[in-house]
């Protein structure tokens, strides 16, 4: 098991009460891994603590990306939440801290291939 | 072809870090544009407050120093155009003042356009208006009588109208983040309201600065790694007429833009990236291209657009009770499970007092508080030291005020090893709700005037 941020990067905002997670592959191989094995439902289940609804994800491969929309997960949002988080600010590193079952050295970008 | 516009972004919330606009035109003196963006979603409602106490407290204030900052600049020739959203609740008042200000400075040539006409709150709690909440499907007659602002997202177009009419400085109330990039490239190419794919461009150039630094590195999950991230640039774009664009920042600046912070830029706040809405265009981003075309300089092309919904969409706030936040630091061993069971009878105290609450919250941190009960990998009994911070919300101020003065009692009355109360009493703070919700354009009557 290696954390997800190996093989991925991520940021997170709010809108209202809901809030998305865009995730990154940190190579075209990883994206190609979380597109399969990174769905809705696996991260419904993962932020399932924060009382989060019914988890959306949008592809955008162009941008190497999986775009997930996380409806009612910031009880209330801005002004209204009592959470320390109340704008979603850590949902994106707490994503990336989820163990995942992904062979290593799939985020490792190899010497011939520029950063991106 | 005509040069590329060059657009800076100076301010990505209203308390954004001071004096960048000055630094912005020494380290790029030719930029064309520079856009502050002060207006998150209840930023309104902590004007309407602030006015309540002071009626020429209705709009960002922080914007006259910018300007105040930028005279000795104009006064040797530099050409450096402002747009802004500063005028908040109240974008004549805060014209006038800049007015004044240019006058104090003899800058009564730099010509002052005023957009108004985005405050719909008559119209909204009219009788039998519906106003559905965009999220819960709510109607409005929960909240009417308790609203305090509703504004609807103007557009580019309106901009693009005090641009052509002359004007140097644009102050508007309520507009979507992106217009304010979009409304000088529409004025400067000529575009018509139905070049659809070069507004979509536009917008994607504008969404990408309007958070400051966060395109630079700033909140990138990599930031660590970001070179002089002590002093990261505030962005530019160069807009080229066909909409497309090269995000950058000025040469000496810290930070870094790359393919990832751009990438990750480009989804902040965005639901389904097919279907990216504002008042000017629809846009996808399904078709975007990003390439590093040299250091710190990415192109941005591919964007696509179709005609903008027939709504404007409406952000509206409603008060909605009181609510404060105290912390304590705790230190010892069960640092965790005493902060807990303080906090706990902290409440308990005041439910004993008759002090009635709605809600409360009672979080350890650094325990992983920030989302409890997910990636807790941290065993709460190893730690030596948490920060206990408890929140109650109420309808009434009372318990509110009450609970503040709660907190430092903690100090004797305590576990052992309390600290961190010097910074006094927390502050009773008003909640607001947020009401999302769509007005018909036909509703909504845009006006711009020029002040001097």
């Amino acid at each position: 098991m290696i954390p997800l941020r190996d093989i991925a990067y991520a940021r997170s905002g709010d809108k209202g009460s809901s809030a998305n997670v865009a995730v990154f592959g940190r190579t075209a191989e990883a994206y190609t891994w979380l597109r399969t094995h990174l769905t809705a439902a696996v991260v419904e289940a993962y932020f399932k603590p924060l009382g989060v609804g019914e988890v959306v994800r949008y592809d955008v491969p162009n941008l190497e990306a999986l775009n997930f929309v996380l409806p009612g997960i910031l009880a209330g949002g801005g002004s209204r939440s009592l959470r320390i988080d109340a704008q979603g600010k850590t949902l994106g590193m707490a994503l990336l801290e989820m163990s995942v079952e992904a062979p290593v050295g799939l985020g490792t970008i190899r010497p011939t291939e520029s950063k991106g | 072809m005509p040069a590329p516009l060059k657009i800076a972004n100076a301010a990505g919330f209203w308390g954004d870090q001071p004096g960048v606009a000055a630094k912005l035109v020494a380290q790029q003196p030719d930029l064309d544009f520079i856009t502050f963006d002060y207006l998150a979603e209840v930023s309104l409602s902590i004007m309407a407050i602030l006015r309540a106490k002071d009626p020429a407290a209705g709009y960002a204030r922080d914007f006259i120093e910018v300007v105040r900052s930028l005279e000795e600049f104009w006064k040797q020739g530099g050409r450096t155009r402002l747009v802004s959203n500063a005028g908040g609740l109240d974008p004549v008042a805060c014209a006038e003042a800049v007015r004044v200000e240019l006058a104090r400075a003899n800058l009564a040539h730099l010509k002052i356009a005023v957009l108004s006409g985005d405050d719909v709150h008559a119209m909204v709690t009219s009788d039998g208006a519906e106003f559905q909440n965009l999220e819960t499907g709510a109607g409005l007659e929960e909240v009417r009588d308790r609203l305090v602002t509703a504004n609807a997202y103007l557009g580019a177009e309106d901009i693009a109208a005090a641009l052509r009419a002359g004007a140097d400085i644009v102050i508007t109330g309520r507009v979507a983040d992106p217009s304010l990039t979009v409304g000088p490239c529409l004025a400067h190419f000529g575009w018509a309201a139905t070049d659809y794919d070069r507004l979509a461009g536009a917008t994607v150039a504008g969404h990408l600065i309007e958070c400051g630094t966060q395109v630079c590195g700033g909140i990138s999950t990599d930031w660590l790694e970001l070179p002089d991230s002590h002093a990261i640039g505030f962005p530019l774009v160069e807009v080229s007429a066909d909409g497309s664009c090269v995000v950058t920042k000025p040469a000496g600046t810290g930070g870094a833009v790359t393919l990832r912070t751009v990438k990750e830029q480009l989804l902040y706040e965005i639901g389904d990236p097919g279907d990216y809405l504002s008042p000017d265009v629809s846009v996808s981003f399904l078709a975007l291209k990003v390439d590093a075309i040299a250091e710190n300089r990415v192109r941005v092309s591919g964007a696509t657009g179709r005609a903008p919904p027939p709504t404007y969409k409406v952000s509206a706030t409603y008060r909605d009770g009181y609510k404060a936040h105290g912390m304590l630091t705790v230190f010892g061993h069960d640092a965790v499970k005493k902060a807990r069971h303080a906090g706990e009878g902290l409440i308990r105290r005041l439910h004993d007092d008759g002090c009635v609450f709605r809600e409360h919250l009672i979080e350890c941190l650094g325990t992983g508080a920030s989302v409890r009960g997910v990636a807790s990998r941290v065993s709460d009994t190893h730690l030596i030291e948490t920060v206990l911070r408890v929140s109650v919300a109420a309808d009434t101020k009372e318990p509110v005020e009450r609970f503040t003065r709660e907190i430092a009692p903690l100090v004797t009355c305590g576990p052992q090893g309390v600290t961190g109360y010097a910074s006094g009493r927390p502050k009773v703070m008003p909640i607001f709700g947020y009401w999302p919700c769509l007005i018909d354009r036909s509703l909504v009557q845009p006006i711009v005037r020029l002040v001097n």
